[in-house]
């Protein structure tokens, strides 16, 4: 009997220590971005008081709530401007990246088994050196006078450089350099594993190359597409140093906002209102993305 | 079937192409002689001996690596606890929450992470600094750390631990001593991918970091608004560098690794 | 009258008729896989209508002249011809072949009837058409039920089935079956082999079947080719593969078989008599004609050899002595291992016509084993 508490005690400890720490670092920390959306702005004018509340107090300052924040947002045209472009952008990178990560994944699992662990390898590197890096070696390539327009003019397919810092499209490339791993890794994983006698099936049908793909390996690795799109637009959305690095002034993207929000306005109310229409703008494909995930998981 | 050879080939080569291209850009021309980043002046190493002298930076560096240790290595602790969890119990009260907390900060928007445990920490009067950082990094990585263990604990044979306890160990002991082991190398992926995630960060430090507590991504990214200088590219270089050598040396101890846990 | 070998399953023999017209040829065929040769140099034609069995074990290569003739692999050498066309260089999308998958290839996107529908779709036929076919192989295959089903909601034998009923959708010349019973249970089955061969009979169509299961080749096959290393060994009917296999790999391959080797003695038609190896003679009348000393092999099927306690009358040719080394009962039959003194195990197979018998053979029993004249074949190779 003894050893049987001891195992649910060890047991219990392993649970709710990762608990603990995510309730407090996690699920908290949310709650407080959510209790300062809801504050008055006066409140936070720095430096800030630090205002740790039971929930006895939340009950308490339930009146004092306010939701200038909120009302600030759907009244200057800038907070939702920047929502609307931020979606824009990163489904504009998805669909991107999709069409340029689909061919490579498919390629992928079509080498041959023994160089394959290889070329995966070569694909998860860039993952591992560093995001700022990645985003900084294109502003050399990509600047009026750097070298990608150095050589279109040599090439004389050009005469003037062409403005491609500072604009979406910089962005979009940014967006796309960045997460082409996490697209590629979720399509390689349910192309790998297509069976290919399935092809063969399609074709000894009368299936012509291009129709079996269409027909049977596309919607087959549609898990694989969703997971990819969810991973790599989820934190698009949010994307602060892609836009600002390689944006211009007039990219708008929430994440931008929230950080200009904060660090050059001190408005730490309205930061945390546009953090929290953030989230609930993001839950949804959040859900989509964990429930992808555990049935990923629970198919193993 | 030749067909899509070609083709597979093509994409490929281009998508490898796509990949690396800027960063070999990026290394050449930190070997520039020329201050002028575009233009190119004859090999020189003048900027690494510059960056030896830079103290910001190795500062910077110092404090970058301290927080990546520690915050890598409490992570690879909690995020394997989290990953027996959500594994090996199926049920319990929270669970929904527990694998909702464990899977959101993964796609979370690094601004919004930054943002709320900046706010905590106010809200506790901590003294922002390298604590602060090193605990929000911990937080943010041990959920990437109970991923990649959970995948491994998915395919682990139960019937290896279920052999120890049958043969009289403890279930704490079993598991130290059986199971570890043979996850042992995703264990070490885990903490791998932990120090690279805080290596790399800019956002999150941004927002909880204190006075004194300046970490490499916020010094680069201060000097890059300002633009592309051939000392960044230097300090990509060195960068790029050390990550490639550890990812080799990683990828042929976890081959080994591997191996001997497939044999056993 | 000759007689005939076994029994005739039906009166169906385009190969005994140097007027019928080959449906399926495989000429001087080659395939070359790096340095591994799959299949080497081999002849084969298939009669229209014929159900043909390639079997063998895995790697002899069955699987690869299936696989070229559905257009998946092409020939290193060689030409396949198919009722009259050449298919060198016709991609598997314009065959009009259908294979029915090992592994039954199912999409699992999609349900049984879009399953079946496939092929059908690929060729443009029009809707209600295709409605109206898919309806009658659902039919045909007893799957009306589950036309909404997803493949991984079906059982293994449902599997089966839309996989036959998507491969048959076409009306294909030919009908390729890619080792079709391997995932079944032996009840199931048995009972699918009599339905192929029903189905195979009631639609006219032709049938090359791949397996490495020799009583599945038996069972539903006109003829088989009985493979070995690249190589076809014997292209018979069954009985005749049985009766009269042309090599001790093919007398091996299916069934149970006792070998002796020997050298013959004297022979002329229709009689040869071989001393073989463990001092006893072996006289009988199905055997080329073969000098003197040359050295042969004996082969003779268990059933075909009696049992008795005391020596049977005769000449002392076709009997040989033996101590009783193991006895398996299996119901139907029963089987001795009867070791000669030179240590050689020899098996013979008694049928249990009876339920008791007045003087069982038991073991360490001194026994003579003996038969006919016609019972076993003389092999050269």
């Amino acid at each position: 009997m003894a050893e049987k508490e001891r195992t649910s005690l060890s047991r219990r400890v392993v649970t709710w220590i990762p608990y603990a720490w995510l309730v407090v670092f996690f699920l908290i920390p949310c709650l407080i971005v959510l209790k300062i959306s809801l504050s008055q702005t006066a409140l936070a004018i720095p430096p800030y008081e630090p205002v740790f509340s039971t929930f006895a107090d939340i009950r308490d300052k339930v009146g004092e709530f306010s939701l200038d924040s909120f009302a600030l947002l759907t009244q200057d045209s800038l907070y939702w401007l920047s929502y609307l472009s931020s979606l824009e952008i990163a489904a504009i990178s998805t669909i991107l990246l999709l069409i340029i990560g689909y061919p490579i994944a498919y390629g992928l699992a079509r080498a041959n088994p023994s160089i394959r662990p290889y070329l995966l390898m070569l694909i998860i590197l860039p993952f591992w050196t560093s995001f700022l890096i990645r985003v900084y070696a294109w502003i050399g390539i990509l600047k009026p006078e750097g070298l990608l327009n150095q050589l279109l003019i040599s090439l004389h397919l050009i005469s003037q450089p062409l403005a491609i810092t500072n604009t979406n499209w910089a962005v979009y490339i940014g967006i796309v350099y960045s997460y082409l791993p996490f697209m590629v890794l979720p399509l390689y994983a349910t192309l790998e594993k297509l069976d290919v006698t399935l092809l063969e099936a399609a074709s000894d049908l009368g299936a012509t190359p291009l129709k079996a793909f269409w027909q049977v390996t596309f919607p087959i690795s549609l898990p694989g597409v969703a997971a990819g799109a969810l991973l790599v637009f989820i934190p698009a959305v949010g994307e602060f140093v892609i836009p600002d690095l390689l944006g211009g002034s007039d990219t708008l993207m929430i994440g931008k906002t929230l950080w200009h929000e904060f660090f050059d306005n001190r408005d730490w109310p309205v930061a945390s209102a546009v953090a929290i229409v953030l989230l609930v703008a993001l839950v949804v494909p959040i859900v989509l993305f964990q429930n992808a995930q555990s049935r990923a998981q629970g198919a193993k | 079937m030749r067909r899509f050879s070609t083709f597979n080939l093509v994409s490929v080569t281009f998508g490898f192409a796509f990949l690396y291209l800027p960063i070999v850009i990026l290394i050449i021309y930190s070997f520039n002689a020329s201050r002028l980043v575009t233009v190119w002046a004859g090999f020189s190493t003048q900027w690494y001996v510059a960056l030896l002298h830079d103290q910001a930076i190795l500062d910077a560096a110092w404090v970058t690596i301290r927080v990546a240790l520690f915050s890598a290595t409490v992570a690879t602790v909690l995020g394997t606890m989290a990953a027996i969890v959500l594994v090996r119990r199926r049920r319990f009260i929270g669970r929904t929450l527990f694998s909702g907390m464990i899977y959101a900060p993964i796609v979370m928007p690094d601004v919004i992470t930054g943002l709320s445990l900046l706010l905590l920490f106010v809200a506790l009067n901590f003294d922002r600094g390298f604590w602060t950082v090193a605990l929000a990094h911990t937080s943010f990585t041990m959920c990437f750390v109970a991923v990649v263990v959970q995948s491994r604990l998915l395919s682990f044979d139960l019937s290896l631990e279920e052999a120890a306890l049958d043969l009289g160990a403890p279930p704490f002991r079993a598991f130290f001593l059986v199971t570890l082991p043979v996850i042992f190398p995703a264990v070490a992926a885990g903490w791998m991918l932990a120090f690279t995630l805080s290596l790399d960060d800019l956002v999150i430090s941004s927002f909880t970091t204190g006075p004194g507590a300046t970490t490499l991504p916020m010094k680069i990214y201060s000097q890059v608004r300002l633009g592309v200088t051939p000392e960044i590219n230097a300090v990509c270089t060195i960068l790029v560098a050390l990550v490639t050598i550890g990812v080799l040396i990683a990828s042929v101890v976890g081959k080994t690794g591997m191996r001997a846990t497939e044999a056993a | 009258m000759k007689q005939a070998l076994g029994a005739v399953r039906r009166k169906f023999q385009p190969w005994n008729d140097p007027a019928s017209r080959p449906f399926i040829e495989f000429r001087n065929v080659s395939k070359q896989f790096g340095s591994f040769t799959a299949v080497d140099h081999q002849t084969l034609t298939v009669f229209e209508r014929e159900f043909h069995a390639l079997l063998g074990p895995s790697g002899c290569g069955k699987t690869t002249l299936l696989r070229m003739l559905a257009g998946f692999e092409e020939p290193s050498e060689g030409e396949i011809w198919l009722d009259g066309k050449n298919l060198a260089g016709v991609p598997p999308h314009r065959r009009p072949v259908n294979m029915m998958f090992q592994s039954y290839a199912l999409f699992p996107h999609m349900s049984v009837e879009k399953n079946i529908a496939f092929g059908l779709k690929q060729d443009g036929m029009p809707r209600g058409e295709i409605a109206a076919r898919v309806d009658e192989m659902l039919k045909l295959v007893k799957l009306e039920p589950f036309a909404k089903r997803r493949p991984d909601k079906l059982s293994g034998g449902q599997r089966q089935r839309v996989a036959l009923a998507r491969a048959l959708a076409k009306r294909p010349k030919v009908l390729l079956l890619d080792e079709p019973l391997g995932a079944l249970d032996k009840k199931l089955r048995e009972a699918t082999q009599f339905e192929l061969v029903g189905l195979q009979e009631s639609l006219g169509l032709t049938f090359l079947i791949v397996t490495h299961d020799q009583e599945e080749a038996m069972t539903v096959a006109d003829r088989i080719s009985v493979m070995k290393e690249g190589k076809i060994a014997q292209i018979a009917t069954p009985a005749e593969i049985y009766e009269a296999p042309s090599s001790r790999y093919v007398a091996d391959f299916i069934g149970s078989v006792n070998v002796f080797e020997g050298t013959v003695e004297s022979s002329s038609p229709g009689r040869l008599q071989l001393e073989t190896d463990q001092g006893f003679t072996v006289r009988t009348a199905t055997a080329p004609v073969l000098g003197a000393g040359t050295k042969a092999w004996f082969a003779v099927r268990p059933e075909k050899m009696r049992i008795d306690h005391d020596r049977p009358e005769g000449d002392g040719v076709n009997m040989v002595s033996g101590e009783v080394w193991d006895i398996g009962y299996l119901g139907d039959v029963t089987v001795y291992n009867v070791r000669l003194d030179s240590g050689k195990l020899v098996r013979a197979s008694v049928m249990n016509a009876q339920r008791a018998v007045a003087r069982p053979i038991s073991w360490e029993e001194r026994v003579w084993l003996s038969w006919s004249d016609d019972a076993g074949v003389i092999l050269l190779d």
